[in-house]
C-alpha cells in the first residue's frame, strides 16, 4: 500500500516508509489526523505521536544501521478509543531487555537509550516479536487513561 | 554548518547566553544535531559558560533531543559553567519526569526565574 496522505487520514494503513524526514512527517500527520477525527484528546495525541516517532527513529537508527536505503514497514489501526501501531524493520533485531535502565542515577548522564522506555511509559501495551525487529504498541484512550 | 540556517535565537544578557528554539518540534535528527553543534560552539567559546535554554515555543521533543541536552549539560559542567532550562510545557515536562532528567537538569518555570538563579 502507498503511504497514506494526511488529507486521507485513514483509520487503517499499512505501508513502507523510507528514512526521509518528509515521508516520516507525512506519515505522522496522517496518523494524527485519523486520531483527531476519532476525537482523541491532546494528551493522548502527544503520547501516541511521541511513541510513533521513537519507534520509527529506533527502527532506522538501530535496526537499519547497516541498511540505510531499505524501508521499514509501518501499520496502524485507529478505533474510537484505541489505536494499534506496528513498526517492523529489516534488521537483525535486538533484545529490549539488554537496554540499560536510563533512569538509574548511574545512567542519567548517558545521552541515549530513552526511546523504548518512553514508548513503554506512554503506551498502554507494548510487545516485541521474538526476533526483536518488530514493535507492536497499543494505546487505549479512556477516562481512566488520564 | 556555515550554510545551514540557524534553528535558534540566541542573545547574551548578563554573561548568560539565552537560547530559544525556532522549531516547534525538536524531532528531526538532522536539526537536533545542528542545534547541538550551535550550542556547543557557544560553550566552547566561553571559559565558564552560562547557558539558559527556553522551551517556550516547543510543542514536541524526542529522546534524541534529550540526548543532545545531556551532552550539552556534560560539556557545560566540564567547564564549571551552568545550564538551566525554562518555560517547559507541562506535557514536555512530564517527559523529563518519566526519564528522571528533571533530577539532572536545573529547570525553572520562567526565564526571569532562571536568570536570577545564575
Amino acid at each position: 500500500m502507498n503511504q497514506p496522505s494526511p488529507a486521507a487520514a485513514p483509520d487503517e494503513a499499512s505501508f513502507e516508509l523510507f528514512n526521509e524526514r518528509e515521508q516520516i512527517e507525512q506519515a505522522e500527520k496522517a496518523l494524527l489526523a485519523a486520531l483527531e477525527r476519532q476525537r482523541f484528546d491532546g494528551a493522548s495525541i502527544f503520547a501516541i505521536r511521541l511513541a510513533f516517532e521513537e519507534g520509527v527513529v529506533n527502527a532506522f537508527r538501530h535496526g537499519h544501521k547497516e541498511l540505510p536505503d531499505k524501508p521499514i514497514q509501518v501499520s496502524w489501526k485507529v478505533k474510537p478509543h484505541e489505536v494499534a501501531i506496528s513498526i517492523t524493520d529489516q534488521g537483525p533485531g535486538f533484545d529490549p531487555e539488554d537496554v540499560p535502565d536510563p533512569t538509574l542515577d548511574a545512567n542519567l548522564e548517558i545521552p541515549s537509550g530513552r526511546g523504548i522506555m518512553l514508548i513503554r511509559a506512554y503506551m498502554t501495551e507494548v510487545a516485541f516479536n521474538d526476533q526483536g525487529n518488530s514493535i507492536q504498541m497499543r494505546y487505549e484512550f479512556s477516562a481512566e487513561t488520564r | 554548518m556555515a550554510s545551514a540556517e540557524s534553528r535558534l535565537r540566541i542573545r547574551k544578557e548578563n554573561d548568560v547566553h539565552q537560547v530559544e528554539f525556532i522549531d516547534r518540534n525538536i524531532l528531526d535528527e538532522g536539526n537536533i544535531q545542528q542545534i547541538g553543534e550551535e550550542i556547543s560552539e557557544i560553550i566552547e567559546a566561553e571559559g565558564k559558560p552560562n547557558v539558559l535554554i527556553s522551551f517556550s515555543n516547543v510543542d514536541h521533543l524526542s529522546s534524541a533531543a534529550l540526548g543532545t541536552l545531556i551532552t550539552l549539560n556534560n560539556k557545560v559542567k566540564g567547564k564549571n559553567g551552568q545550564l538551566r532550562l525554562a518555560n517547559i510545557d507541562p506535557q514536555i515536562y512530564e517527559v523529563f519526569v518519566i526519564t528522571k532528567l528533571n533530577k539532572l537538569f536545573q529547570i525553572h518555570d520562567t526565564t526571569s526565574e532562571a536568570m536570577s538563579a545564575f
